[in-house]
């Protein structure tokens, strides 16, 4: 099996699991429970958020763990345009965010928010001038993804933080899905305030993610009740999958510059491939400022979809865009916003790879790619 | 900017005579305990002030670190150029630059102990100031109220830029002013106590008294991390968990209820004088404040205060509740110790405590207790606890 589809969803490590067996059935109490089973299990939290917290040399307070960026992503944004709608009711995010920040947004306008979508270039970056433009008096959020899911672009977040470091008012919310574990994540220097991660991007368990809360912030919370998670999300923590979630957290950023390297290796690989390809187009940024792991590109005239299912009889596995969006029959909205063409949309791909892949799953790839095209070609008469 | 030392200020230790060697080899000492995390870091004296080498160090996470040590007046990041009027000129204007927030106005001060070198103190001024006008805009010189004062000091090793003078938390240096025993219930006063009781420059060590079942396990913990919160400004902090369990059973057993917390008060300072003798500490901190409650009355602390030898610290006893919470919530205690665990001192209160009691008549009921033998059963069964700053709660081995 070639497995290229490790930004809808990786393979856990087995230390991974092995930690979350563990904390499932040595663990099991309730960490609110006052007896002593239950303070074990309440310490193995703490200590979760505390090695957590060391990882963005912040404080365990800020550290809120959740089901994933989804979540993380709805608390962030209606969490901090509820919590701040007396300040104004003004939020700026981009065109080529995840469906879960898009959607949140959306949400806040029907309840009377006004959302400044961001333009993307080609490669699907956005410009820190035009935030800049885009700031208003009510602004209360800017909420900017680090990595684009579908492109891989890297978005210029270091220089939208320092510009926001001018605007005490408004709050930095960054989706760093994507990023965590391939790139530097720097929290304090680039005034982040909120960021999200999702375990099952990096190795970690389904089901589990993160919101960074900056010490301060308030936020309304969506889930109300017993008041976990510094009653910004309530419900019985899931502690096994916490534990799995903070073990990937600390493997990736461990190995984040060699995983970098080798992640750049077989991306370089990929990209001289496919370039010396006809009737491919390369969606995503080629020379600089493109995350390592992700390649997104075209076959000109040959829906995305067909070559997905060819590609699977050879036990090879891409996907279309995000894996969120993709059983709906439309272009990609993030990929139409980079100006993309319809057709060029519609058929695009992305590949996704992982530090421990090889540079022979590459070969093999290109062994039975450009057969699977001409082949596709020839029927389809394009 | 990269600053590639610091130069610490020590207010008051510069007016001590003959001690000073003394308290500035201890504040050297602390420094240096505090920073051992960053290797290659180098502390020296030189007259009247420390110098930090940083040798690759980052400088913010260096500055956290040093605005928490005691004895610190003031301290400056530096950016330190060979002697060069050139060099020193293109390095004051690019700490300008640099400046966030960009300032309005500025001054230049140079201080020329190198007299060799070729340009005098007041024509450094100029020079450093036109090079730093001509190179930017909306900037001014004012030479009275300054936003920036770019300090620019020549000495024979090299020339020693700044432009930062950020406030330290004065005090003396722990470790300076002997020892005391802090007797630390998990509430909101105590810790600030210990804290005050540092500033001075004594070296706190933690007692508290844990009632097992009737306080839980996470009282006990409040106690630890607050303990760990405190040793950030002391390098590590021994914590002593003495078991009272029994000692308060047996009050509430053969003593009327008016007088029970009284009289465990009174159990409480016997064992921490005890603790104090074996461990060399002169002195007992608390973090009584008067009226607040019923065992904080003059009557109360004359009757509690009356079974023991050693003086009683009391640095907030003057302190209104508002202040003190104030404090805490400065000096980061204030979050842990509001959660919600009772301590020793809130379980069996009395529905009617004795705000006047007399020593008189708590000497005469304690006459139902055998005292010194369960002063010293509760000393013999005492838990120690070394906490420290970075020391990793890892109990758990998930994440090795």
């Amino acid at each position: 099996m070639i497995y290229f589809d490790n930004s809808a969803t990786t393979r856990p490590y087995p230390e991974v699991l092995e930690a979350m067996d563990r904390a499932a059935t040595q663990f099991f109490a309730n960490p609110s429970s006052l007896h002593s089973q239950g303070e074990k299990a309440r310490k193995l939290l703490e200590q979760s958020r505390q090695v957590a917290a060391r990882i963005f040399s912040c404080k365990p307070g800020e550290i809120v763990f959740t089901s994933g960026a989804t979540e993380s992503n709805n608390l962030a944004i209606k969490g901090v345009a509820l919590q701040y709608q007396n300040r104004g009711k003004h939020v700026i995010t981009t065109s080529v965010e995840h469906a879960s920040v898009y959607e949140s947004c959306r949400q806040l306008e029907q309840l009377g928010f006004e959302v400044t979508y961001l333009p993307a270039d080609r490669e699907g970056r956005v410009s820190v001038e035009d935030v800049k433009k885009a700031i208003r008096n009510d602004t209360i959020l800017v909420s900017v993804m680090y990595v684009n899911n579908e492109l891989g672009t890297i978005q210029p977040i270091e220089e939208i933080g320092r510009l926001l470091a001018g605007h005490r008012k408004i709050l930095f919310h960054v989706d760093a899905v994507q990023g965590f574990g391939k790139l530097p994540l720097e929290v304090k220097k680039w005034n982040i305030d909120l960021f999200s991660l999702s375990g099952h991007k990096f190795h970690g368990p389904r089901g589990s993610g993160l919101l960074y809360v900056r010490a301060g912030i308030s936020l309304f919370p969506m889930l109300v009740g017993g008041g976990q998670e510094n009653g910004f999300r309530s419900g019985t923590e899931n502690l096994p999958a916490i534990v799995g979630f903070v073990k990937a957290l600390k493997m990736n950023h461990e190995m984040q510059t060699q995983q970098y390297e080798r992640l750049k290796k077989l991306h370089n690989s990929f990209i001289r491939r496919l370039s010396s390809m006809k009737d491919v187009q390369i969606n995503s940024p080629v020379a600089e400022g493109s995350a390592p792991h992700i390649i997104n590109f075209s076959v000109t005239g040959l829906k995305a979809e067909v070559i997905i299912h060819s590609l699977e009889e050879k036990d090879i596995y891409v996907s279309t865009r995000s894996a969120c969006s993709s059983r709906a029959d439309r272009p990609s909205r993030a990929l139409l916003a980079c100006g993309l063409d319809e057709m060029t949309a519609k058929s695009a791909l992305r590949v996704s790879f992982h530090p421990d892949q090889d540079e022979w799953e590459i070969e093999q790839f290109f062994d039975v790619f450009p057969q699977v095209i001409q082949h596709l070609k020839q029927v389809m008469r394009v | 900017m990269e600053f590639d030392h610091i130069i610490v200020r020590y207010g008051e230790l510069a007016l001590k005579k003959k001690n000073r060697s003394f308290f500035e080899n201890q504040l050297v000492r602390n420094i240096r305990d505090s920073l051992r995390t960053f290797p290659g870091i180098e502390v020296k004296k030189i007259y009247g002030r420390l110098f930090i080498s940083l040798n690759g160090a980052p400088y913010p996470e260096v500055a956290d670190r040093l605005q928490l040590i005691f004895g610190i007046m003031s301290f400056s990041p530096v950016k330190k150029v060979p002697l060069d009027i050139e060099a020193i000129k293109e390095t004051a204007l690019s700490m300008v630059q640099q400046a966030d927030p960009f300032p309005l106005t500025f001054k230049v001060e140079t201080n020329r102990a190198h007299k060799p070198f070729p340009h005098r103190s007041m024509e450094m001024n100029q020079l450093i100031g036109a090079h730093i006008l001509r190179n930017t805009n909306d900037l001014k010189v004012d030479v009275h109220h300054p936003q920036m004062r770019l300090k620019v000091d020549i000495r024979s090793e090299g020339v020693f830029l700044s432009n930062e003078d950020r406030p330290g938390i004065g005090g003396l240096p722990v470790g300076v002013s002997g020892k005391a025993m802090l007797m630390l219930s998990g509430g909101i006063d105590s810790p600030v106590a210990g804290w005050l009781t540092m500033k001075r420059g004594v070296t706190i060590e933690g007692v508290h008294f844990h009632s097992y079942p009737y306080t839980s396990e996470q009282a006990k913990q409040k106690v630890i991390d607050l303990a760990r919160i405190l040793s950030r400004y002391a390098g590590k902090i021994k914590l002593h968990i003495v078991p009272l369990t029994e000692i308060q059973t047996l009050i509430r057993q053969h003593c009327p209820e008016s007088y029970t917390i009284t009289i465990m008060r009174r159990m409480m300072m016997r064992i921490t004088e005890q603790l104090a003798r074996k461990n060399g500490a002169l002195a007992i901190a608390t973090g009584e404040s008067l009226a607040q409650v019923a065992s904080q009355t003059m009557e109360s602390m004359n009757t509690i205060n009356s079974v023991v030898q050693l003086p009683v610290i009391r640095p907030v006893v003057a302190m209104d509740k508002v202040e003190i919470m104030d404090l805490a919530r400065k000096i980061g205690t204030y979050e842990t110790s509001i959660q919600p665990y009772e301590d020793c001192c809130t379980i069996f209160v009395p529905r009617s405590p004795v705000t006047r009691p007399t020593p008189e008549k708590a000497a005469h009921y304690e006459k139902a207790l055998q005292v010194e033998e369960l002063v010293q059963d509760a000393v013999n069964r005492t838990e120690i606890i070394w906490v420290e700053p970075d020391q990793q709660d890892d109990e758990f081995d998930f994440f090795n």
